[in-house]
């Protein structure tokens, strides 16, 4: 028998809502930082913000916050507009990326200050915030923390005060920028698989923002990737995987090599040989081909579909990795079984298993 | 903060390896700066006191016994009770809106909050006459409806204001600057509103900040001479501060007198520094990249 444990009465008090982004557009000093997004978090769901630097993603998830104000469009809550409601209001639990946490406050009182500062008729009595202080603590793993200082804590423990304090208010949303940028490895690895377990049992709608494809595709139900402050594709990580919706997504998710290919009577082809790649219905003309290094494989010099020599080996877990040099300078990297019998310096042909197309222009 | 720390100690032990200068040199340099900051701060400080006592304690009380001198010293304490506690107020938001929003001419204000520092005080007391003088743009219009700016204690309050302006900005900017927006930023997604979290967050993180640059601020009030010594007029018992009463004592051969209410002065500056000194030591980290002044 489990005891009823504080989160599980977190989780009823309230129904998980779903967050609408509707053609929301920013400009900052001439250049857009989000174009035209729109985007649905569905409710009860862990969504992952993916793109580089200067994608927007930190924008979007400030814009859905209100701690920035969207120069078009809108945001909903659960069907109800919050586009004009301010910060205050709009009841989202927000995690930055440098905790932020108030340096002069407690733990205890870093975690209560949210439901301190609501007005006299709404306000928990004192006993009753100290109750939900030592759940929350509890939850986050830092019982008997209440007293410390921030200062006195590491990067970790800060940034689950930090995700305690977000939740204390009971937030409709849970919002989190770059929640583990600042940790180190370890670190990291450890909060993630503990963010997916706090998310199971609030069962709150959340949004993360990272540019780790690892993090993203690891924790969340869905990603959504973001590129120069345009929505590239949102899916399931299976789906961004397996079917990029472009190429920019192909790239970002992992190393993929391009090849210049054509399409042509239903069939691609790579260096005039027909590769084993479904052909888009209906389409002709100039193509790119992209392929991951377990989309290659190593044939004898002058097989293959190009021809390359092997610039480097290196082991990646359980396999091996080989770099090629192609005759236009361009390197390339090819997934080979741990005992191989290339070597450096040794020309070899490609050979194409598999790969994604995008028609060019 | 602590890893911080100890990674900062790293570089400064190795530093005392680097220097490669002759021990002799070394005390040389020493010796010049210790002799330096006798001659020109110290004995002035000493003199100050022994002339204050030269016909002893008693000479020095009578000093503090003469109408005008005490009505000198509740001038100057009405001056800074003023002028601080308004500079307080507008340099928290001088740097408030400069460490926290983004908007046009922002380099244009951070320029004009140091002008007083450029400008000559006696320029910033003409500039006063000018405009609220008998002869200047407004005073005409002050005559007709009774109003005694210059000359008087507002003309005295404003040029002090305008004198000590910079201390309390120019304390904090960088400090807010340093602390960013993320603290304030979580207060307001926690349902704190705008004023709560001044109060709550930022007021807290700049306390002894805010205290250090207060303590310059009213050291400067309380001494200020050339601005002032324009405006004031000079009328004893109304219009003469510590500084302008000193001056006048001087001049009439009262040297004991003078030195005893100048070192009230430097009581006052021995105090500031002393209280200055200890909140660098004390709460250093919080006084961040502003302390250099």
């Amino acid at each position: 028998m489990e005891p009823i444990s504080p989160v599980a009465r977190i989780a009823e008090q309230g129904q998980a809502v779903d967050i609408r982004v509707a053609d929301v557009t920013k400009v900052f000093a001439g250049s857009a930082a989000l174009h035209d997004v729109n985007l649905t978090v569905r409710p009860g769901e862990l969504l992952a913000l993916l793109g580089p630097s200067g994608s927007g993603k930190t924008t979007l998830l400030r814009v859905i916050a209100g701690l920035a104000q969207a120069d078009r469009g809108q945001v909903f809550f659960g069907g109800s507009d919050a586009t004009r409601l301010p910060v205050q209001k709009r009841q989202v639990g927000f995690v930055f990326q440098h905790y932020a946490l108030f340096k002069h406050m407690s733990v205890a009182d870093n975690v209560a200050y949210g439901l301190k500062v609501r007005e006299r008729a709404n306000r928990p009595s004192k006993s009753e915030i100290q109750r939900r202080v030592s759940e929350l603590l509890d939850l986050v793993q830092l019982s008997g923390f209440d007293n410390r200082f921030p200062a006195q804590l590491s990067g970790g423990q800060r940034q689950r005060v930090a995700l305690a304090r977000a939740l204390a208010v009971e937030p409709r949303v849970l919002l989190l920028d770059e929640p583990f940028g600042a940790l180190d490895a370890k670190v990291r690895k450890d909060l993630r698989a503990w963010l997916r377990d706090i998310h199971e049992r609030t069962g709150k709608t959340t949004v993360f923002v990272t540019h780790d494809q690892d993090e993203a595709l690891e924790l969340a139900d869905r990603v959504a990737v973001l590129n120069q402050g345009r929505l590239e594709q949102v899916g399931s990580p299976d789906d961004v995987q397996d079917h990029p919706a472009t190429p920019f997504v192909m790239t970002f998710l992992g190393q993929a090599a391009r090849f210049n290919a054509e399409i042509r009577d239903g069939r691609v082809l790579v260096n005039g040989k027909p590769a084993p790649v479904a052909a888009p219905k209906s389409t002709i003309g100039q193509a790119s081909l992209y392929c991951r290094p377990w989309h290659l494989k190593p044939v004898p010099a002058g097989h293959g579909y190009h021809q390359g020599i092997v610039s480097g080996i290196r082991r990646l877990g359980s396999m091996r990795r080989i770099e090629v040099s192609q005759a236009d300078g361009k390197k390339l990297e090819v997934e080979v079984a741990l005992v191989t019998n290339l070597s450096v310096g040794e020309e070899i042909g490609l050979d194409i298993l598999d790969g994604v197309i995008f028609r060019d222009g | 903060m602590s890893d911080l720390s100890a990674a900062l100690a790293l570089p400064v032990s190795s530093q005392q390896s680097v220097v490669t200068e002759k021990k002799p040199i070394r005390w040389l340099a020493i010796s010049i700066a210790l002799v330096f900051l006798l001659l020109f701060l110290v004995l002035p400080l000493v003199v100050v006191f022994v002339e204050a006592f030269r016909r002893g304690l008693e000479g020095f009380l009578a000093a503090f016994q003469e109408a005008d001198a005490l009505a000198a010293i509740r001038l100057t304490m009405t001056v800074a009770a003023i002028a601080v506690p308004l500079n307080v107020v507008f340099g928290l938001m001088a740097s408030w809106a400069i460490a926290k929003f983004e908007f046009k001419g922002k380099s244009l204000l951070i320029t004009l909050i140091d002008l007083p520092f450029s400008v000559s005080p006696v320029v910033s007391g003409l500039i006063y006459l000018l405009l609220f003088g008998a002869q200047g743009l407004f005073g005409p219009w002050l005559m007709a409806h009774g109003i005694k700016i210059a000359f008087a204690l507002p003309g005295i309050v404003l040029a002090t204001i305008f004198v000590t302006f910079p201390f309390v900005a120019r304390q904090l900017i960088p400090l807010m600057q340093e602390q960013g927006t993320a603290e304030e930023e979580a207060a307001l997604t926690l349902g704190a509103s705008g004023w709560r979290t001044f109060l709550k967050v930022t007021l807290p993180n700049i306390k002894w900040g805010l205290l250090y640059g207060v303590l310059l601020c009213n050291a400067r009030a309380m001494g200020e001479f050339g601005a002032v010594s324009v405006v004031s007029g000079h009328i004893r018992g109304l219009t003469n501060t510590i500084p302008l009463h000193v001056e006048i004592l001087y001049n009439e051969y009262n040297f004991v007198a003078a030195f005893a209410v100048s070192s009230l002065l430097a009581g006052l500056a021995l105090v500031t520094l002393a209280l200055k000194s200890f909140l660098e030591w004390r709460h250093g980290a919080d006084l961040a990249s502003g302390t250099h002044r």
